[in-house]
């Protein structure tokens, strides 16, 4: 082996390798105390979530559905999978992003009052955003729209300038394209 | 048919299923009903350490010298609070515990209750799982998978945490064998592909290196025999860390020492000058690799571990092969003997020309002296004195257990004990009587320092119930040695508390226990001193109270931030010398 080949120890947070974001499914026994051990496992070795929902999918088999998005070099994320994967109640973990760009969506609940011009601009904007009115009164509305980060993110943008009074959000849920289970 | 029986009988039940001859614990409020089980039979014995803390180390030390699960009975609140240290140390060490903690009753939990505390909230992060038992019916499963999971894989503590309400309950028990954990199902072959590229390496390799650690311990004494094998067919120089030693002999022509931040200077510098590095069960922990990115910079690194998360984890490894040691040290002989591979020799013979001139420095040697005893002389005269014997050793944390590292031979594994991850002073004597209690006819010896040894002195008490004769050789320096090494390297020999104003006489506080003390001060009564110690009655334990060389520091060291080969040797360089080499971005590294 001759010295000018690449060493094979670096710095592992060396400053070349960028951060990337990625979906991570999670699929895991619905015990109690199954999100703290997810939360406490992200939050103890210092790694970012970014979005997490879970929600039980499998009634019968008692399995819960973690959707995480979260930020780090390469490395950095091939350890959350190794660390997730270390847990003794969890099944599977998934790096969806790894399997291309996955089907994500969340939900957002939007709260807009006002009243006039800016009261029928924002049950316009909301009509060409595709969002539902599931509450109203004269005074404000309440609007359920679902999609991409992206998508929600503009829409409540727009409505800033309209009469926002407040956002709830679901945080993504997250699924591999095409007919395979992750 | 199905067996009924209260959560309390099931407790002993599942525990004497199990195969488990001795535990650990003390008793409180929310474990009453399990100790009303303990005393109403005679298959498990009950040991009653002194503090909930001594309970976890002398399980570990159980579990360290026989290999089995170590188990550890304790209550709610402070009984578990207090376990927290040793569990988070068995974590860091991969020692198989089972801890079952009381609880107070269901229906109180959250209120708030006397004695409550949220255990399993408390002990999650420190163990590798935890399980709070709501219904009776699932208690059996809990316990037996409980077992299962600490000794598998990678192995760790675990918590069962059981109400006192569940404990009284009746309920159906189920046997060990129709337990099968659903999802947790370490792998244990290595991947083949990966290992026959392993064997390439290694065979083309002109500088090879195998680098051991506690993996090899934890995968039982047959990976111990492979590993010695694959060094006697390849001729391979071997080192270890702290939690490997033993695993190949120290009498070992191959064996380099220990290496990392108080290795032998042979060691370190192979670890930076090999082409092929062979890491088995080790860890790269920063203990070891000392500066990352000037960590052995030209090697290709086979990595071998059960825990795919230690893999790339510090280091990134050219060839990773996730498996159980021992399962993957029989398939690389067999692929080696079957490819008829054959190592280098001309090349391999240049690599040992030039350890040997490493070796030729002598790293390890001191001024010894007439006047006082130095404290490397002192382990050296026990080890001269106990080599032959059946011998377990345990340590505390600090200067002394870097000595024993160093001058302790280790023939066998699982005959050294010490808290390597998390560093827990008062680890010793616990351990100790852990380990004495699992082989009673041994010899087991306790190496300490007079700050360590303070951490968990009430355990003396347990070890004169027991009548243990475990012998604690306590390096009395009258410092926290490595403390106050620190402080004069790194912070202008401002000594800040680390020195001990009040110490305890040794020889009074043994025999208070009701244990001998022994004191000794001089070189030329230590050889006399030791085999009193040896000889003493085989049913007390013995403190004895080594006077050594107040300021002696531990050398070779890597100073913090630096490579492996900037260490300095003792005798090359002035303390001031070793201050300055320390730069400002090692200060901030522990």
């Amino acid at each position: 082996m001759s010295t000018t080949q690449p060493a094979s120890a670096y710095f592992l947070d060396d400053t070349k390798e960028k951060p990337v974001t990625h979906t991570f499914s999670v699929l895991v026994d619905n015990e109690p105390g199954v999100l703290a051990r997810i939360a406490g496992l992200f939050s103890g070795r210092g790694y970012n979530i970014e979005s997490l929902t879970v929600s039980e999918t499998e009634h019968e088999k008692h399995q819960s559905r973690f959707t995480i998005v979260t930020t780090g070099t390469p490395q950095v994320l091939a350890q959350i999978k190794n660390q997730l994967e270390r847990l003794v109640n969890v099944h599977r973990v998934t790096d969806l992003t790894v399997l291309g760009e996955p089907l994500e969506r969340e939900l957002a609940l939007v709260k807009v009052a006002g009243k006039g011009d800016k009261r029928i601009e924002a049950l316009r904007m909301a009509e060409i955003f595709r969002a539902n009115v599931i509450d109203a009164s004269t005074e404000h509305f309440v609007f359920e729209l679902t999609g991409r980060i992206s998508k929600i993110e503009q829409f409540i943008t727009i409505m800033m300038d309209l009469g926002l009074i407040e956002v709830s959000r679901t945080g993504i849920a997250a699924i591999s394209r095409g007919a395979k289970s992750m | 048919m199905a067996l009924k029986m209260t959560g309390a009988e099931m407790v002993i039940r599942a525990l004497a299923d199990q195969g488990v001859e001795h535990l650990f614990g003390y008793p409180g409020g929310a474990v009453l009903p399990i100790y009303d089980e303990l005393f109403q039979q005679e298959k498990v014995q009950h040991v009653l350490v002194r503090q909930e803390g001594g309970a976890v180390h002398a399980a570990e030390g159980y579990a360290r010298s026989t290999g089995k699960v170590g188990v550890v009975l304790v209550t709610s609140g402070p009984g578990a609070t207090n376990a927290v240290t040793g569990l988070t140390d068995a974590l860091m060490d991969s020692i198989p515990v089972v801890c079952i903690t009381g609880q107070v009753p269901t229906h109180l939990i959250g209120n708030d209750a006397f004695q409550e505390c949220d255990t399993v909230g408390i002990t999650r992060p420190c163990t590798k799982h935890n399980w709070l038992v709501k219904n009776v019916d699932d208690l059996a499963r809990i316990l037996h998978e409980a077992f299962y999971v600490a000794r598998s894989g990678r192995p760790g503590p675990v918590v069962v945490d059981i109400p006192k309400d569940v404990q009284f309950a009746t309920g159906t028990y189920t046997g060990p064998k129709d337990v099968k954990h659903k999802t947790y199902q370490p792998r244990l072959k290595g991947d083949a592909a990966a290992i026959a590229h392993a064997v390439d390496l290694m065979s083309q390799a002109r500088k090879p290196l195998l680098y051991t650690g506690g993996g090899v311990i934890n995968a039982g004494p047959k990976a111990s025999k492979l590993l010695r094998e694959l060094v006697r067919i390849t001729g391979f120089p071997i080192t270890s860390t702290l939690m490997g030693l033993g695993a190949y002999p120290a009498s070992g022509k191959e064996w380099l020492g220990m290496l990392g931040m108080h290795g032998t200077y042979e060691a370190n510098l192979a670890m930076h000058d090999c082409d092929v590095m062979v890491c088995v069960g080790a860890r790269f922990d920063d203990r070891i690799t000392g500066r990352l990115d000037q960590f052995s910079p030209r090697s290709k690194k086979i990595h071998i571990d059960i825990d795919p998360s230690s893999i790339g984890k510090n280091v990134r490894a050219d060839v990773p092969i996730i498996g159980d040691v021992a399962y993957v040290l029989e398939e690389m002989l067999r692929v080696w003997k079957m490819k008829g591979s054959t190592v280098d020799k001309t090349a391999l013979k240049g690599w040992w020309g030039q350890i040997d001139k490493w070796r030729a420095k002598k790293c390890l040697s001191y001024k010894n002296a007439t006047d006082f005893i130095m404290p490397q002389y002192a382990i050296q005269r026990l080890y001269e004195h106990t080599k032959d014997r059946d011998t377990y050793i345990t340590t505390e944390v600090g200067q002394h257990q870097m000595w024993a590292a160093q001058f302790f031979g280790f023939e066998e594994p699982n005959r050294w004990m010490t808290s390597g991850g998390l560093g827990t002073m008062g680890y010793g004597l616990p351990a100790a009587i852990g380990a004495q209690m699992a082989h009673p006819k041994s010899l087991v010896i306790d190496i300490a320092g007079d700050a360590s040894i303070l951490m968990n002195i009430q355990e003396m008490s347990t070890a004169v119930q027991y009548r243990l004769p475990v012998k604690v050789f306590i390096l009395n320096n009258q410092y926290m040695g490595m403390v106050r090494q620190w402080q004069q390297l790194l912070h202008g020999n401002r000594i800040s508390e680390s020195y001990t104003a009040a110490l305890p006489d040794f020889v009074k506080l043994a025999e208070a226990y009701g244990g001998i003390g022994i004191r000794c001060e001089k070189p030329s009564e230590l050889d006399g001193a030791i085999k009193q110690m040896l000889d003493a009655p085989a049913d007390k334990p013995v403190l004895f109270d080594c006077r050594v060389a107040a300021l002696a520091n531990c050398f070779p060291m890597i100073p913090s931030g630096k490579a492996h080969n900037e260490m300095l040797l003792g005798d090359d360089v002035s303390d001031e010398e070793i201050g300055k080499a320390v730069s400002k971005e090692g200060k901030v590294l522990v």
